[in-house]
């Protein structure tokens, strides 16, 4: 196997040299594995947290501010509270895949936090099909949503599940399609060569108009494909009580309501890697200082975060047949166009370089 | 260290297998054949065939399997069981099983494998070149036939789909 575990060389090495070889890459593995869990378990708590300041700010409101400094502990508060709660169930759901179904989810989106470049080091999981590898597992996502909704035993459950399964299949096309409009540029689905190539200028500038077209593209349906308002019909709240989640309590439902906002995180670290050139300084004023590379792309992919926060406090939610209309009527053949486009610039090599 | 990743893996997908054709219970088939799908997945990955994983991935556990959960969602009710088969029935796919298994055994370790030091990964470059190439080993027509045909399945999905006209007041068309 050629798995490259470029995180930060000098505890390589040093693990590699106080133990044999084959210890050294198992315990290199666990620290990556509970090193990961950590990262998803800070970023969901403050993104939930954030969402919530924000949520307060856009209603004229000031949000949690009581635990901690300016609210800060707030969610640690809720996820101890999630946790001492008891897990209740329903008698006539199928144990087996009501249990399973968090599991899916989470792991889904672990996995794809893996192959996310954080900085040029920090990587956990540099394949040579990178981007194809997130399409791959963001597919994967929705068969604990749609498993989850069916085992609960509950109608509205199933209509939600219904619901998201037919919504991130349809999003799915636009995700890659807009997606693979960028690789024309790049040549390469490797996320570090992608962020190489973008030395020249991220590529939204590289593509200028069609790539401008793609991240808009992109946007709308990674946030559809995430769930999130506009496009949270799974769990519209006044349609359908909690959607899929409705019978899930305890920290079974917090593994559903951390993943959905990892994979907020996630659509926007693709887009910041994809679009705004990762963990790159705008005109390469810190490249002498690598390590900064994680302020810039945190910052990118923060920016990102709070655009979709803004969609999801602006937008009112879309109706099923309104969704499938922008996919399939709208979204799809612009896109289909915009990647001939695409072709045609970098073959004319129209595209602006630095 | 990787044999016993594969036999960890192989020990899931066998496992799951069986389970998949025993469960009596529709969903729970589909979600062990999911994990075989996910296990061969798993293998190639073992082996660096990154871009066949990936597209294991996408094509069958992302793809199929979630049809397949779409159609069980609609078609089935949580409380449904699977019949079991008549005896006979039962014995006559135990002994079609055994032969298919005697056979992939006997195939495979009839066959003399070699064993290469050096793996060396498939890039998408060279599959992509390997796509459009005319010359001798390339798979441009192959690639072609495929996609005339894949075009075909969706007009004829959509015609399916569209149903008559004249019957679409009284049927649902989706």
């Amino acid at each position: 196997m050629n798995i490259s575990l470029s995180i930060t060389k000098n505890i390589h090495d040093w693990l590699f040299s106080i133990m044999p070889e084959s210890v050294a890459s198992i315990v290199e593995m666990v620290l990556i594995g509970l090193l990961y869990l950590v990262i998803f378990a800070i970023l969901g708590l403050f993104l939930v947290l954030l969402e919530r300041r924000i949520a307060a700010w856009f209603q004229l409101r000031i949000g949690p501010n009581r635990v901690g400094f300016q609210g800060l502990l707030q969610t640690m508060a809720d996820a101890l509270k999630l946790l001492s709660k008891e897990l209740t169930g329903t008698t006539k759901a199928d144990k087996f895949l009501y249990n399973l179904a968090p599991y899916f989810v989470i792991v889904s989106s672990l996995m794809a936090l893996a192959v996310i470049p954080f900085t040029k080091e920090f990587h956990a999981f540099d394949i040579n099909i990178g981007i194809f590898f997130l399409i791959a597992i963001s597919s994967i996502g929705v068969i604990g949503i749609l498993l989850g909704g069916w085992a609960s035993n509950n109608k509205f459950a199933l209509i939600g599940a219904m619901r998201s399964g037919v919504q991130t299949i349809s999003y799915e096309l636009s995700v890659a399609l807009s997606l693979l409009t960028m690789i024309i540029i790049t040549g390469s689905l490797q996320l570090s060569e992608i962020i190489e190539i973008q030395k020249n200028g991220w590529l939204i500038v590289q593509g200028h108009i069609p790539a401008i077209i793609a991240f808009m593209i992109f946007m709308i349906s990674g946030t559809a494909e995430s769930n999130r308002a506009p496009f949270d019909m799974v769990e519209a709240e006044s349609e359908l009580g909690a959607g899929f989640h409705t019978e899930y309590s305890g920290m079974k439902f917090a593994y559903f309501f951390l993943a959905e906002f990892i994979n907020m995180f996630i659509i926007a670290a693709i887009a910041a890697t994809v679009f705004f050139g990762g963990w790159l300084s705008p005109f390469g004023i810190t490249e002498s200082i690598p390590w900064l590379g994680v302020f810039w792309f945190l910052g990118k992919t923060f920016v990102l975060v709070f655009l979709m926060m803004w969609f999801r406090w602006t937008f009112p939610r879309l109706r099923v047949d309104q969704l499938l209309t922008l996919e399939w009527k709208y979204l799809l053949p612009i896109n289909l166009v915009n990647i001939v486009i695409m072709a045609l610039i970098v073959w004319l090599n129209l595209t602006i370089q630095f | 260290m990787e044999r016993y990743i594969f036999y960890i893996v192989a020990l899931i997908m066998i496992v799951s297998a069986i389970a998949s054709v025993s469960s009596r219970k529709m969903l729970r088939s589909v979600i062990y054949l999911l994990f075989v799908l996910a296990g061969i997945a798993g293998i190639f990955f073992l082996i660096d065939y990154n871009f066949l994983a990936a597209v294991q991935l996408t094509v069958y556990a992302g793809g199929i399997i979630v049809l397949i959960i779409f159609s069980v969602l609609l078609v089935h009710h949580i409380e449904m069981k699977l019949e079991v088969e008549k005896t006979s029935k039962r014995l006559v796919t135990a002994i079609a099983c055994l032969i298919g298994i005697g056979v992939f055994v006997s195939t495979i370790y009839s066959y003399d494998f070699k064993v290469t030091d050096i793996s060396t990964t498939t890039t998408t470059e060279d599959i992509g070149l390997g796509l459009l190439s005319y010359e001798a080993g390339g798979f441009i027509l192959p690639f072609e036939v495929i996609s005339v045909l894949l075009l075909a399945a969706i007009i004829g999905a959509i015609v399916i789909a569209k149903g008559k006209k004249l019957e679409s007041n009284n049927e649902e068309t989706i």
